[in-house]
């Protein structure tokens, strides 16, 4: 059952020479949710944006080691099509401003000028609001502009907007860190709905929801992946103090 | 001791404002000043034949400026089509890329612009273009204009850039659209209402120059809309009438001051509207 798709081998990813990701080599679960999580500063967010190559944008970012999406290497592959089989959402909610609801769905569509009918477009929009459970809430004000929306669901948009894109995989910065319990909570069932559909990595800091939301949980502290395994197995036996401390608290 | 020193303070206070105050009316006492002479001395000459004909000869009743405006459109089309392409690219090109050789020449070259007198400017466009092709001309003129705007749409891009939040950039990055894709779909729009405040700002800032159409625009006493041609401009024809002897055409001036006034606040006032958007 389970299908390891997408791997790091050695990934190392350095800031104008410094290096905050040290020597990573893990693997991901096809349709399963792998939370990511370690106290701030130690590299959650440069590591997911290695994987769809986000972080060689910016200047003064550079990677060493490997990343394989099946037995592709990503590095070998054009980063436009990276991305758009890695889907990602931000830590801040961040719809087009420009765009209405319905626009920021099929942004991707739109703005890579692939064309869809009418029906289409309207099949695709539905279905991605619906799996981001934001459908009943929008369905009747589609065409008014995103930015009206709350912080949650403006986060289920750009859920919304990745899932339409049909990716493999999709990457979640901590993407309830700006969002109040219930919204949280929202989004917390959502990902338990979505696996089913695609593949889940999602980045914390929140220990509870890791253990709530994940099947897999990698330990991250400085840099490096000090621990990775099931969930339920870190929760209950962690291998390393380290891991032990920061689960009861001790610092993050 | 220690009230006498508060009440000291409390009118200190109180005179400081109210100098603020008096300043700050007093600066604008100019533009009133200016706005009630024009319209005081404009406003008796327009009617629609002031608009819509052509000036007659000296000794004749009545005649218009219309070969005027449609000569001050004209060069403003021209200049904002040369200006806004070049402008705008420019601004984009500094706000992505903040530092870097290129990038300073570019700042430091507008900011040069910026401080050149407007006869320069007019002096350049003469060389570069009236005297290659024997003629003045619309098209010199409108060039000499867009030389002027240039700094002010750079400058206003790349401002109005800076403010288009990175994460916006990021969404569609993330979307896996081409870098090129997301400038142009997703940066600009976020950022349109500031850049064509930009270019309203530098119509505004050109519309009323006279000095570099002396040897470019030239003026023209007929109607032309061949852009090789010279042609007359709002700005040409006030400083012809208002310096001639004769007393019909210095209310002329006055008519067409009035018109010019109008269409600049009438840009600010667009410019207005659309940054409030
Ligand atoms: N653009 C950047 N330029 C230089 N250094 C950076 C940049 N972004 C992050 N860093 C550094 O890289 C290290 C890892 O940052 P990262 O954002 O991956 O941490 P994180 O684990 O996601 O933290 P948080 O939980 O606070 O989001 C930090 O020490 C940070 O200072
Ligand atoms: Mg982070």
């Amino acid at each position: 059952m389970n299908e390891t798709f997408l791997r790091t081998e050695k990934l190392s990813a350095l800031f104008n020479g410094e290096r905050v990701v040290k020597n990573v080599t893990i693997t991901f679960q096809k349709n399963k949710v792998t939370a990511i999580m370690g106290p701030s500063g130690c590299g959650k967010t440069t590591l997911i944006r290695c994987i769809n190559r986000m972080h060689e944008l910016i200047p003064g970012a550079a990677t060493t080691g490997k990343i394989f999406l099946y037995d592709d290497e990503i590095g070998s592959i054009n980063p436009i099509l990276v991305r758009r089989k890695i889907g990602m959402v931000f830590q801040k909610p961040n719809p087009f401003p420009t765009m209405s609801i319905y626009e920021n769905v099929i942004a991707g569509y739109r703005l890579n000028g692939f064309h869809l009918s009418r029906d289409e477009m309207n099949a695709t929009v539905e279905e991605s609001l619906r799996k981001a459970a934001l459908w009943d809430e929008v369905k009747d004000v589609l065409h008014r502009k995103g930015t009206f929306l709350s912080g949650g669901q403006q986060q289920r948009l750009c859920i919304a907007r990745a899932l339409a894109m049909k990716p493999e995989v999709i990457l979640l910065d901590e993407p309830t860190s700006a969002l109040d319990p219930k919204a949280t909570s929202r989004i917390e069932e959502l990902i338990v709905e979505l696996k089913d559909a695609v593949s889940i990595l999602i980045v914390t800091h929140n220990t509870a929801q890791a253990a709530r939301v994940s099947e897999y949980t990698a330990f991250m502290y400085l840099g490096e992946l000090v621990e990775f395994g099931s969930t339920k197995k870190m929760f209950t036996v962690p291998e390393n103090s380290k891991t032990e401390e920061y689960l009861m608290g001790k610092f993050g | 001791m220690k009230a006498s020193s508060t009440g000291y303070r409390i009118i200190k206070d109180k005179l400081f404002i109210s100098g603020v105050v008096l300043f700050s009316f007093l600066s604008i006492v100019p533009l009133l000043l200016i706005l009630f002479y024009i319209i005081k001395n404009g406003i008796a000459v327009i009617n629609w034949d002031f608009l819509t004909q052509l000036p007659r000869p000296m000794g004749e009743e009545g005649g218009g400026i219309i070969n005027a405006i449609v000569g001050t459109l004209m060069l403003i089309v021209i200049a904002c089509l040369v200006s806004v392409p070049v402008g705008v690219t420019a601004g984009i090109y500094l706000n992505e890329y903040r530092t870097g050789k290129i990038a300073e020449s570019v700042r430091m070259a507008v900011e040069v612009i910026m401080g050149i007198p407007s006869i320069i400017i007019g002096i350049i466009a003469y060389t570069w273009i009236v005297i290659p092709l024997g003629s003045f001309s619309a098209l010199s003129g409108g060039v000499a204009l867009a030389i002027m705007m240039l700094p002010v749409i750079i400058k206003s891009t790349e401002e109005t850039l800076k403010l288009v939040p990175n994460t916006l950039r990021e969404a569609s990055l993330a979307l896996g659209v081409p870098y090129s894709t997301t400038i142009i779909k997703v940066i600009i729009p976020a950022g349109l209402s500031g850049i064509i405040t930009g270019i309203l700002l530098g119509v505004a800032r050109v519309a009323g120059e006279t000095a570099p159409l002396l040897f470019t625009a030239f003026g023209n006493p007929f109607m032309n809309y061949n852009i090789l041609e010279p042609v007359n401009s709002l700005p040409l024809l006030i400083f012809v009438y208002a310096t001639s002897p004769y007393q019909e055409w210095h209310s002329l001036a006055w008519g067409a001051s009035l018109v010019l006034v109008v269409f600049v606040l009438l840009m600010n006032f667009i410019t207005k509207l659309v940054t409030r958007r």
